[in-house]
């Protein structure tokens, strides 16, 4: 009889780098755990439950005036800002071979909508620019990205097949941009999905979007008017495909400037105070820069900054998104066989499909809101929302990639099905999701601060209220930074695990 | 008896494969199936298959392994219905001694001793197929189905293979494309051309050449 000892080293049990690294990230998420504040302080959770649910099946479609503005203008402030946004990306994908313009959109997309709304609110106050502009900068980041990355695949061989001395614009429109034509259109379209849901949650500074009226509606505890306005806001998304023609773009984008609401002046010289003193370091405000003390001050005051507001707004952020990242994985894998042909009939799918689409159209923003209601200010709204919307999202993408897998005819079910022919096959796939999430949930975590928990968002948006609005631009730097550090690492951890770097799909 | 088909159409939803079919099978039973491609030998071992679901243990041609397991997982899946959930999940994360120790000499028999915790994925394609092999070795049972079970592995290992199917299950039906190969170890052929029955016989006084007309269509097909 042989014992392991006699065993050699290659026929011991080992585990494969995936599972290596899903462990190393649940201890991490566990540690975390331990320092993260998840608690419930409203006094009765139950009953304010009750009273939402309630709201959810008697939804009050009669104020519609309400909705109807709210849905309108959520639609015209993403039709114009995503326009823009896919206008400067396919220009600055024709220069995205040079560093600077890569860095310059990495930072544009790594800063969240709705911290460049508090910026253009500093310089252009409730005008329509401030949401549009919130809109089409990160985004403009982000289709560069995408659309560079897609005319990047042209095949060569269409490219060599060129008459010699063709110049690079009519390469561009003959062969390059007919090429990835198909893939451009569509990702565009679901850039636009993102942008009804970045529209919806701008409300929640003060433009007349969405989140504006479900605000109001909520802290009137009116949940049938806010149910009524989160279900028209679905139907919207689902029947997106249905109104979003390609014949109609160009009237929608004639009418959409008009219907962005009445514009407030704007005043330039608040446009220039913000440029050229705002911003300024204190210390160096109207300070002689040839005197030493005044470099020590800024010295101080860099330190100030980033041991008691950054610091401690990084370590909650990581704690949050780190949390959110494990759940949101936990969740993904609940979720997935929901709309699996692997797992559920018909109805029991469709049930399924309801429930992540409802999860993934919410903005997680709203969720977190209408979560932090109901439990008070903790980080755990914000881990179960988080959760809830990322989950949603990979699990519907997992579910339809489990139906392509093809079991042999004597294949086991149920559970060890699941557990030995299904998720082994997904893994891989499962984690690629999950990592290219992490930067995304991490935007998130960050922004959240401005419902009160005490990441990133908190201070800058304390600091708002302060107006003092050079700290604003030192810590939303930091949080940039952070940013762009998590996906240099998830990049790094993907390349290791050799997961598939292309799901554009999936980045938001 | 374990199965007795009577004048049975059987196929896959687009046509039939193999019209009015009848045979039956009893328990000690050595059957090789042959006949050229296309003659309808999967489409038989898969309506035999759905009928046995309980009973058979099965070597499909395609060895479905979960590439991403290893080597022991794929053929600790043979007895996933024997194990409660929880065991199961156990083992997944911590493959159990007592396990390991009845899958061992499977593989240590078709010579994947060292591959026990190597990714099925990254094996060879022979590898993989013996891999399948020890699946169903592992699951048991009176009977194994199997669709050319050898067709990737080197003849040297097909027999220790064959000689492995034999030993463990009372009754046999594999599809083989090796006629000689078929001769040696089954009892029983049966022959399939045309989309039927052309022969189906006991193996004793029979030679290769007498199975040679099972082939001939195709020959002329191609000239």
């Amino acid at each position: 009889m042989k014992t392991i000892a006699d065993v050699p080293a290659g026929t011991r049990p080992r585990y494969s780098a995936a599972v290596r690294v899903s462990t190393e990230f649940v201890a991490i998420a566990a540690f975390c755990l331990a320092f993260a504040d998840i608690s419930i302080s409203t006094l009765d959770p139950w009953s304010e439950m009750q009273r939402m649910l309630l709201g959810v099946v008697t939804p009050d479609f009669f104020a519609v005036e309400a909705i109807g503005i709210a849905v309108v203008q959520t639609i015209a402030f993403a039709l114009v800002g995503v326009a823009l946004a896919a206008f400067a990306g396919i220009i600055l994908a024709q220069f995205f071979h040079i560093r600077p313009v890569r860095w310059a959109c990495a930072i544009a997309r790594s800063i969240h909508e709705l911290f460049w709304a508090l910026i253009f609110l500093q310089m252009f106050g409730l005008s329509p620019l401030t949401g549009v502009l919130a809109i089409a900068i990160p985004y403009a980041g982000i289709c560069a990205k995408v659309y560079a990355e897609t005319l990047d695949e042209t095949p060569a061989a269409a490219l060599n097949a060129l008459p010699a001395g063709v110049s690079t614009i009519s390469a561009f429109f003959f062969v390059r941009l007919p090429d990835a034509w198909a893939h451009i259109k569509s990702y565009t379209l679901y850039r636009f999905e993102c942008g009804l849901r970045s529209s919806a949650v701008l409300g929640f500074v003060g433009l007349p979007t969405l989140g504006y009226y479900l605000q109001t509606a909520f802290s009137e505890g009116n949940y049938s008017e806010a149910a009524a306005q989160l279900i028209m806001f679905y139907v919207i998304i689902a029947s997106l495909r249905l109104w979003m023609k390609p014949k109609l773009v160009g009237l929608y984008l004639v009418v959409a400037p008009l219907l962005l609401g009445g514009a407030s002046q704007i005043h330039w010289d608040n446009v220039v105070r913000f440029v050229t003193q705002d911003i300024v370091p204190a210390p160096l405000r109207n300070a002689d820069l040839l005197d030493p003390q005044v470099w020590s001050a800024l010295g101080d005051w860099l330190m100030m900054i980033l041991t008691d507001q950054a610091l401690p707004g990084i370590i909650a952020t990581v704690v949050l998104t780190q949390i959110a990242l494990v759940a949101t994985a936990f969740l993904t894998l609940a979720f997935f066989p929901l709309i699996s042909t692997k797992f559920f009939g018909r109805f029991g799918r469709g049930v399924g499909h309801l429930f992540l689409v409802i999860m993934r159209s919410t903005p997680e923003f709203i969720l977190v809101y209408i979560f932090l209601q109901l439990w008070g200010p903790s980080m755990l709204p914000a881990i179960v929302a988080l959760a809830l919307h990322n989950g949603a999202i990979i699990g519907h993408l997992l579910g339809r990639y489990s139906d392509e897998i093809k079991l042999r005819p004597d294949s086991a079910s149920g559970f060890n099905l699941y557990a030995f022919e299904i998720v082994p096959r997904i893994y891989g796939q499962f984690l690629a999701y999950l990592f290219y999430r992490w930067e995304i949930i991490m935007r998130e975590t960050a922004i959240l601060g401005v419902l009160g928990i005490a990441t990133l968002g908190f201070y800058i948006d304390s600091a708002i209220a302060d107006i003092r609005l050079d700290r604003v631009m030192l810590l939303l730097l930091v949080t940039a930074l952070l940013n762009l550090g998590i996906d240099a690492l998830s990049r790094l951890i993907r390349s290791r695990l050799r997961l598939s770097t292309r799901l554009s799909s999936c980045s938001d | 008896m374990l199965l007795q088909l009577v004048n049975q159409d059987l196929g896959y939803d687009r046509g039939l494969v193999l019209r009015d079919i009848s045979i039956d099978i009893h328990e000690g039973d050595r059957i090789a199936l042959v006949g050229e491609s296309g003659a309808g030998k999967s489409t038989l071992l898969t309506a035999i298959q759905a009928r046995l679901l309980e009973q058979a243990a099965l070597v499909p041609q395609n060895p479905g392994l979960v590439g991403t397991l290893s080597v022991f997982h794929n053929i600790y899946m043979g007895q996933l219905n024997r194990h409660s959930t929880w065991y199961n999940l156990l083992n997944l994360a911590w493959p159990r001694r007592r396990e390991i120790d009845a899958i061992r000499p499977l593989v240590e028999r078709l010579g994947l001793e060292e591959k026990l915790f190597e990714r099925a994925g990254e094996l060879s394609g022979g590898e993989q197929q013996r891999v399948g092999i020890c699946r169903a070795l592992h699951q048991g049972g009176d009977l194994v189905l199997g669709d050319e079970p050898v067709s990737a592995v080197d003849s040297h290992q097909s027999r220790n293979v064959l000689d492995a199917l034999h030993e463990h299950f009372e009754t046999v039906v594999l599809a083989m494309h090796d006629v000689e190969l078929a001769l040696n170890y089954a009892t029983r052929i049966i022959g399939l051309q045309n989309g039927g029955i052309a022969l189906d016989r006991p193996t004793t006084g029979l030679t290769a050449r007498d199975l040679d007309f099972l082939y001939k269509t195709s020959d002329e097909n191609h000239r």
